[in-house]
């Protein structure tokens, strides 16, 4: 078995590279994802649904404000905090924004560091990534907070079309669900890298063959989309 | 693109060794070309906070009506593009992944364009069959 499997691989040709190596690899029986582990290409698979999850909602919130006949609510002033005596707008959604492009910024760093097995820096820096995720949600508690104090909801809101509210709290409460299980899932993955399950492939919940990484950087890949999903929800809702 | 070159070289191999081989293969090619140094990161996050500011600067100057909405569109394709592909490692991936995740969504603005004509033809039957707004 191993010497067919051996010549085989002495007889077979490099594959093409640039756009013939998508018809190559999509072609003939064989696995269409080279260089990707199955869990990294489901991890892409389940965000490429979550997108249109996203995109759904950001799509029934642009009909329900072309086709309303009350005017939109103005987000700049109905997010604008009062600091220091003057109206700021949008400065929470500003700050909210900071805080999860600087928790991307760290996970980021968290896969580098993976990479290279230096197991106490990427623990740290994961659980800097969760606390600035558990930031954003409690940023975004004290903005629903606010809104509702002010008499916004679903159904209703007093400064415009009745949409506002519905849209607002059904986009913003899935992304900070997201987020929320986002910093669950970080938490739970920096302890295992803490504690070295990766080097020694230890059993149990989201395992890896000894000495990958690989888990850290898929769970990268999921902070990263929600703060992905995040930027457009930033441009559509709270900027449009 | 050179890593993308450099590992299909060693791709078929990944259906003719067995299972347990392959994977030890697929290992060793991931881990070569996932490190990237912590620089380009930096650079990066730099670059989001910037675009973030300018994208919050618009509202706080009040721009209007096409000014600001491209300027809105433009700064979130260039925050989504970079995330997508640094921080999520597309640029580095082969063409068959990239095009499995990036192309569908572009489809979504099919949907758009639908939901863009659906939403005009209801404000126009409730302008022509309600009257303006209260």
């Amino acid at each position: 078995m191993a010497e067919t499997t051996l010549t085989h691989i002495g007889q077979t040709e490099p594959r093409p590279a640039g756009w013939q190596s998508f018809a190559a690899d999509w072609s003939s029986d064989q696995r269409a994802f080279k260089n990707v582990s199955w869990g990294k290409a489901m991890m892409w698979i389940f965000l490429l649904s979550d997108t249109f999850i996203f995109g759904c909602f950001l799509l029934s919130y642009m009909t329900a404000r072309i086709s309303t006949r009350v005017p939109w609510p103005n987000p700049s002033e109905v997010f604008a905090l009062r600091i220091g005596g003057s109206e700021i707008p949008l400065i929470l959604i500003a700050i909210m924004t900071f805080v999860l492009i600087s928790s991307s910024g760290t996970m980021a760093m968290a896969v580098n560091f993976g990479y290279r097995h230096e197991r106490r820096k990427t623990a740290i820096l994961m659980l800097l990534t969760a606390a600035l995720g558990a930031t954003f949600v409690g940023m975004q508690a004290f903005e629903w907070t606010k809104l509702i104090t002010e008499g916004v909801r679903p159904w209703g809101n007093p400064w415009g079309a009745a949409q506002f509210g519905s849209s607002f709290f059904m986009i913003t409460g899935f992304h900070g669900t997201h987020v929320t299980i986002g910093v669950i899932f970080l938490i739970i993955t920096a302890r295992k890298v803490w504690r070295g399950d990766y080097d020694v492939a230890r059993r149990g919940f989201f395992t890896s063959r000894r000495g990958s990484y690989e888990n850290v950087e898929i769970m990268g890949l999921y902070w990263h989309f929600v703060d992905l999903v995040w930027v457009f929800i930033f441009a559509f809702f709270y900027l449009w | 693109m050179a890593e993308a070159t450099a590992n299909g070289l060693g791709q078929p191999a990944l259906h003719a060794v067995h299972a347990h081989q392959a994977t030890a293969i697929g290992v060793a090619q991931t881990e070569v070309h996932q490190e990237h140094p912590i620089k380009l990161y930096l650079v990066v996050w730099a670059w989001l906070f910037i675009l973030s500011t300018c994208s919050y600067l618009v509202d706080y100057f009040g721009l209007h009506g096409y000014l600001r909405w491209s300027l809105i569109l433009i700064f979130m394709i260039l925050k989504a593009g970079l995330i997508v592909a640094v921080f999520m490692h597309m640029a580095w991936e082969r063409l068959a992944l990239m095009y499995a995740i990036i192309l569908p969504p572009v489809l979504v603005l099919v949907f758009v364009a639908m939901m863009v004509f659906e939403a005009d033809y209801t404000l126009f039957t409730r302008l022509e069959f309600f009257g303006a707004g209260p």
